[in-house]
């Protein structure tokens, strides 16, 4: 009984907060969150840039976090589905439920990449709905705060205008960043990329690069001694100009490659807290370009 | 370039000596000034110009790219009904099981049969039992799961789960309906596919009769709090082990549980749960050999009570289970049965008798499953078992005696089991299982299992 009346007494601040709690399945929607909410809103990110987001364990915290979640924000598209449908079921927590405010898929509000026409487990890991991997196009990031802001607004209008007046601040500022990015950038349109999974691909397609070939031999399936093998051969005939990975893939496989045909590999933020560099949107893209020209010049 | 060449007329002219009138000089010079203002105004208007243009060029293919992949992904919408099939799993495992001994003979001594599925299976090849599972939203409110088992040699389907669990309850509330696996203890409620080993604990096998599911009704609450608690009620109709089905209204079975759960940084993630199952069987029967070496039947009313406690580690370096994860698991069982043991329902022997019984057993298992590398993982489980103190007021009275009901008598089963297994993917899996297992008083039983489970279909989040 006595444990009963400590768990309550910890209840208790949670239930005092008036913040909107923000429950981001991935660091950079807890990131987008934070810019268009400033101190309204309490965010939390499930994953880290050091953890893949298909493989989370669907953690006694995580449920506990749901539970109080005013709205959730994930990239959907099926990348959480191994986790998150669980979370959302033991949560107790109508709120956040689909097709509620509360639940924000925001890949649903952007243009997907890489919709598969044949649908095989054979073919590795597929999202049938398209690569869920959308927050490295800088526009969609822009697509996803007016949606977000939206949202804010609709689970607690007291703040309408506070949202109104730092997404107007957030989207003048990303504008200019995507005209800065898009002139530094320019130097890396047509330039041929190994990527580690495909999670690179939005940003491949807004900044013309081309992708040459991905160290998993297949989606979600680690990379093999065999394909590896056959990725040195394509690259000793055509030659990539950078390998680039994640914080959270083994830096193993793009060093292997990186040995045997020279090619510079980078380790890339991939999100927020991915590098020291990408403490928030902005520094993500800044370092993400950075690093990428550094490598390729 | 332009500006350049002016600017350089412009310093070349400001520079030259004044040769005519200082007016002169000035006036040509404002003017200049003027012109290059000018030109600078021309070029910035250019240069914006051009790039509205390269922007709406830009946008221009943009928008042909949207409206393309608008189609594309119009295109691979699902337009029939079927749209709103639920989703469909289907699990298929099978075994090469190695048996030193008959497991048909199988039996956990010092502890009373529990009728259930508890042995370790069949020798040799054999089909596991195939899972076929329907999942959905029913609507707002409710969600629906049915998992049927198909047994491959009487071609029996059993219903393992079937229940509707509601989603639209707040504050943390939720309700379970329908059959589904009781929330005693950790493994009980996980499906056997997902288990890490082949087969259940002997503290299951024991106390559970393999796995209990129970029909019947689970009222749940998570706390509002950042430590993961909860606590919730089972109450059902108490259909098998440890209860017998009692043809009684009201409730047969209930089972009161709770977790605690957090993390210790970002590597570690921890789990405890703590259940109490109370039930009080009716002519719970079971057949022992007695003293003359009959075949009697035995039967036991009472109360039982089933207290578990449960603790989960994990452990992922920063959190990140792709490559190397740890998990630690480990149950302890507690039963306690007080009530009264009749000898012989069937007079097939010395005739039936009744008296007391009070008994307190217990057991647990602990486990540790490592993967050392992608696709690849190890673990090792100890399992015991204490049948501690049985009471028989039938012996004490002289009635009979300890040799009429061997099965009871004071024995601790124990096991070691040794696994490795290798998934190529999220979908499949093949096991290799060594155990030796002390089940049988006296007996030890060396098993190998060799084992592929692969799951086809929409395949449900696992539970930590």
């Amino acid at each position: 009984m006595k444990f009963l009346f400590l768990v309550l007494a910890l209840a208790a601040p949670l239930a005092a907060q008036a913040t909107v709690n923000v429950f981001a399945c991935e660091p950079e929607w807890a990131a987008l969150a934070q810019e268009l909410g400033g101190d309204k809103v309490t965010t939390v990110s499930a994953t880290t840039a050091r953890q893949d987001p298909h493989h989370i364990e669907a953690r006694p915290s995580l449920i506990a976090r749901i539970r109080n979640a005013d709205l959730l924000v994930c990239s959907g598209s099926e990348l959480e589905i191994g986790w998150l449908p669980l979370l959302l079921t033991q949560s107790g927590n109508d709120r956040v439920q689909p097709g509620r405010p509360g639940y924000l898929e925001a890949s649903q509000y952007v243009v997907k990449l890489e919709i598969p026409k044949v649908i095989d487990r054979a073919l590795g890991d597929v999202h049938p709905a398209g690569n869920p991997h959308i927050h490295l196009d800088p526009r969609n990031i822009r697509k996803v705060a007016d949606v977000l802001s939206a949202r804010l607004t609709e689970i607690d209008h007291a703040n309408a205008a506070y949202y109104a007046g730092r997404t107007a601040d957030f989207v003048k500022r990303w504008d200019a960043a995507i005209d800065r990015w898009r002139e530094q950038a320019a130097a890396l349109r047509g330039v041929p990329v190994v990527v580690y999974h495909k999670d690179f691909s939005y940003f491949e397609n807004w900044a013309g690069m081309r992708e040459a070939g991905s160290l998993e031999p297949r989606p979600g399936l680690p990379p093999t001694p065999s394909h590896l093998a056959e990725l040195v051969d394509q690259m000793m005939r055509t030659p990539a100009k950078v390998i680039v990975y994640s914080p959270y893939n083994n830096p193993g496989a793009a060093q292997f490659l990186s040995d045997k045909t020279k090619i510079p590999s980078v380790m890339l933020p991939f999100t927020v807290g991915g590098t020291d560099r990408a403490k928030d949107l902005f520094g993500l893209f800044d370092d993400t370009i950075d690093r990428l020209l550094k490598t390729v010049k | 370039m332009n500006r350049i060449v002016w600017c350089a007329a412009a310093f070349a002219v400001a520079a030259m000596p004044a040769y005519g009138q200082d007016a002169d000089v000035s006036k040509l010079r404002e003017e200049l000034r003027q012109l290059q203002q000018r030109l600078q105004a021309l070029e910035q208007r250019l240069q914006e110009t051009e790039s509205r243009s390269s922007k709406a060029e830009e946008s221009a293919t943009r928008a042909e790219s949207t409206a393309t992949q608008a189609a594309q992904q119009a295109a691979s919408r699902p337009q029939t009904e079927n749209a709103l099939n639920p989703g469909i799993s289907a699990i298929l495992n099978g075994v090469y099981s190695n048996l030193q001994r008959d497991p048909n003979t199988y039996h956990i001594s010092g502890f009373a049969p529990t009728l259930g599925d508890v042995s370790p299976g069949r020798r040799g090849l054999s089909l596991g039992e195939s899972e076929l599972g329907f999942m959905a939203n029913v609507d707002h409110m409710f969600r629906g799961n049915l998992i049927a088992s198909i047994s491959p040699d009487n071609s029996t389907i059993d219903i393992e789960e079937g229940y509707i669990q509601t989603i639209g309850l707040s504050n943390g509330f939720t309700i379970k309906a329908g059959r589904f696996f009781s929330s005693i203890g950790y493994q009980n409620a996980i499906h056997a596919h997902a288990w890490d080993f082949t087969d259940a604990p002997l503290v299951m096998k024991a106390f559970l009769g393999g796995q209990l599911n129970e029909d019947g009704v689970q009222f749940k609450w998570v706390a509002p709090t950042s430590l993961y608690f909860d606590v919730g009620l089972e109450l059902g109709r108490g259909r098998a082990f440890p209860a017998s089905d009692r043809n009684k209204n009201g409730f047969g079975s209930s089972n009161l549980f709770t977790h605690l759960g957090g993390d210790i940084g970002e590597s570690f993630a921890w789990q405890g749960g703590l259940s109490l199952y109370a039930t009080s069987p009716r002519d719970r029967a079971y057949t022992d050999l007695d003293s003359t070496g009959a075949s009697v039947t035995d039967s036991f009313s009472g109360s039982s009570r089933t207290w578990a406690l449960s603790g989960i580690l994990k452990w992922a370096p920063e959190g990140n289970n792709t490559y190397n994860n740890f998990k630690l698991q480990g149950e302890y069982f507690r039963r306690r049965e007080n009530g009264t043991l009749t000898y012989d329902t069937t007079a097939a022997s010395l005739g039936t008798m009744a008296g007391g019984y009070s008994s307190r057993q217990s057991g647990w298992y602990a486990q540790g499953v490592y993967q050392f590398m992608p696709m690849w993982r190890a673990g090792y489980r100890y399992d015991t078992l204490n049948s501690g103190t049985t009471t028989l007021g039938l012996v004490d009275s002289g009635a009979l005696t300890a040799a009429d009901f061997p099965i009871l008598g004071a024995y601790n089963p124990k096991r070691h089991t040794l696994m490795v297994d290798w998934s190529p993917s999220e979908f499949s899996r093949v096991r290799l299982q060594f155990a030796r297992d002390y089940s049988r008083m006296g007996l030890a039983d060396n098993q190998i299992f060799l084992q592929y489970i692969v799951s086809l279909g929409a395949h449900g989040a696992h539970t930590f």
